[in-house]
């Protein structure tokens, strides 16, 4: 099963690894490390946890692309299209 | 039977407010089972019980705050009746004697190891005052009846103790609410002020001395980067899983790194509770120990940070985690600066710190090439050791760096 809105489970997933995050508060682009204080750990959760509602292997090589929200959007809507 | 007190958690830490029970009276316990959520300075914190037995009654109510050694529940060695009210006189606790040698002084303000052994509740004559707070007047020769206290019941807290003589006066004890928070049950405030204890009494008492050492991580890059290729993200490993476990394995050859500086002498530590600095978002920071960390394998130190650094965003630590730290590692990531020197978390002896891992061009081969590498750093305490151990701890760490299918 995938989920039909990446953003809105993208946005659940980043909140689940960092709940003192505030939805609202999340711009598009923030950096998930620099901006957001995402750590090394943090990021490999929300992989974990992306990887496993949308059934994507997401590589490691891959990461770059996942750097803001909007950036991660786009990746998941490309992989899921394919 | 035996009282279950307030933990301390700490030099610092002086009262803890009771949350939420996990236990009630009549339940079997075992030894380091959770029993009671607190809320401290470091956020809140899941209480192991010391001792096994059968929970008695419960002497605190959730939103009680206590002063660190106050009777929390009674613990019965078997199955015991739960007493009707005011069943028995509340026991008197022994007055903690007024230490009379600075030695002991000294001693007794050290952090309180692991509340296997609980402190006396803090009555010595009729003056409330924190186990922290009595010490340190002790060492300035302050009798406690002269300060006023601003903890609850009007306990006197080390803050007190250490006002200057002329603001002594009464200061009011603000209830932790409307307070910023980084996650439910931390106030930053606080934890910023324990840091401060912290990290004055280290640069205080602890000598330091500083290494740095810069290591090739290519190879160990190579075979993460392979091993993580064929891994699903739930089982991928971090750079940082192999740093600390070059660094647990190092200390079999410099055990004099792993330990705890108390009471006057350095006690090395067979186990390797290895504490791990995680930075909260909006400040702050707590170093949680990694249990037993030498029998942990590459695969099952990854599993081990996961888990502690779920629990330190979104869950509970535990008071052993917390109080039972015998070195810290500290690890920039990848979005950190080159280097870091640490200050010693007292009553440990040492700090390894690892910087950000970046390309940097270094002789390999007999060839300039750009190569993966990461700054490490030790801070150790030079009452125990000296910089010759050090180097060759950080060289061990190196070495061991350099043949990564073999850690």
């Amino acid at each position: 099963m995938t989920p039909s809105d990446p953003r809105a489970v993208f946005i659940e997933e980043l909140i689940a690894v960092a709940p003192d995050l505030e939805a609202a508060t999340i711009d598009d682009n923030d950096h998930l490390q620099n901006e957001l204080g995402l750590d090394s750990m943090d990021f490999l959760r929300l992989v974990s946890a992306l990887h496993k509602r949308f059934d994507l292997p997401i590589p490691e090589s891959d990461y770059p692309r996942l750097a803001s929200p909007a950036k991660a959007v786009t990746y998941l809507v490309e992989k899921l299209a394919t | 039977m035996s009282t279950f007190t307030m933990p301390s958690l700490g030099a610092d830490m002086e009262a803890g407010t009771l949350v939420e029970w996990l236990v009630k009276p009549g339940d079997k316990v075992t030894r380091g089972d959770t029993v009671a959520v607190v809320e401290t300075q470091k956020g809140a914190i899941e209480i192991e019980i010391f001792e096994s037995g059968v929970i008695g009654e419960l002497l605190a109510e959730p939103g009680q705050t206590l002063l660190v050694g106050a009777p929390l529940a009674r613990l019965g060695d078997q199955e015991i009746n739960v007493p009707a009210a005011a069943a028995e006189p509340e026991p008197q606790p022994e007055p903690q004697p007024e230490p009379e040698d600075p030695r002991r002084v000294q001693a007794s303000a050290v952090p309180a190891a692991v509340p296997t052994k609980p402190m006396p509740a803090a009555t010595t004559g009729t003056v409330l005052a924190s186990p922290a707070a009595r010490a340190r007047a002790a060492e300035l020769g302050l009798a406690l009846d002269g300060v006023v206290g601003s903890g609850p019941g009007g306990a006197v807290l080390l803050a007190d103790v250490e006002r200057p003589e002329q603001a002594r006066q009464a200061v009011t004890f603000e209830p932790a609410t409307d307070r910023p928070r980084g996650k439910p049950g931390l106030d930053l405030s606080e934890m910023r002020r324990a840091i401060a204890t912290a990290m004055s009494r280290s640069k205080r008492d602890i000598p330091h001395y500083y290494l740095s050492h810069e290591i090739d991580l290519q190879s160990a890059q190579d075979w993460l980067t392979d091993t993580n290729a064929v891994r699903t993200p739930d089982q991928r490993l971090l750079m940082g899983a192999m740093l600390i476990r070059a660094t647990v394995k190092a200390l079999a050859k410099v055990p004099e790194l792993n330990g705890r500086f108390e009471t006057d002498s350095f006690a090395p530590s067979g186990p390797v509770h290895c504490g791990l600095a995680i930075a909260m978002r909006g400040g702050g920071l707590i170093a949680p120990a990694m249990l037993d960390a030498q029998e942990k394998g590459l695969d099952a130190i990854m599993e081990a940070m996961r888990d502690m650094v779920a629990r330190t965003r979104t869950g509970l630590l535990r008071n052993s985690e917390i109080t039972q730290g015998t070195i810290t590692i500290s690890s920039l990531g990848e979005s950190g600066v080159d280097a870091l020197f640490g200050v010693i978390y007292p009553p440990q002896v040492a700090l390894v710190g690892f910087g950000a891992p970046r390309p940097r061009s270094m002789v390999h081969d007999g060839a300039v090439q750009p190569r993966i590498a990461v700054t490490a750093t030790l801070a150790a305490d030079h009452r125990v050791s000296d910089g010759r151990r050090g180097a060759l701890f950080l060289a061990e760490i190196d070495r061991l760096l350099q043949e990564p299918e073999a850690l």
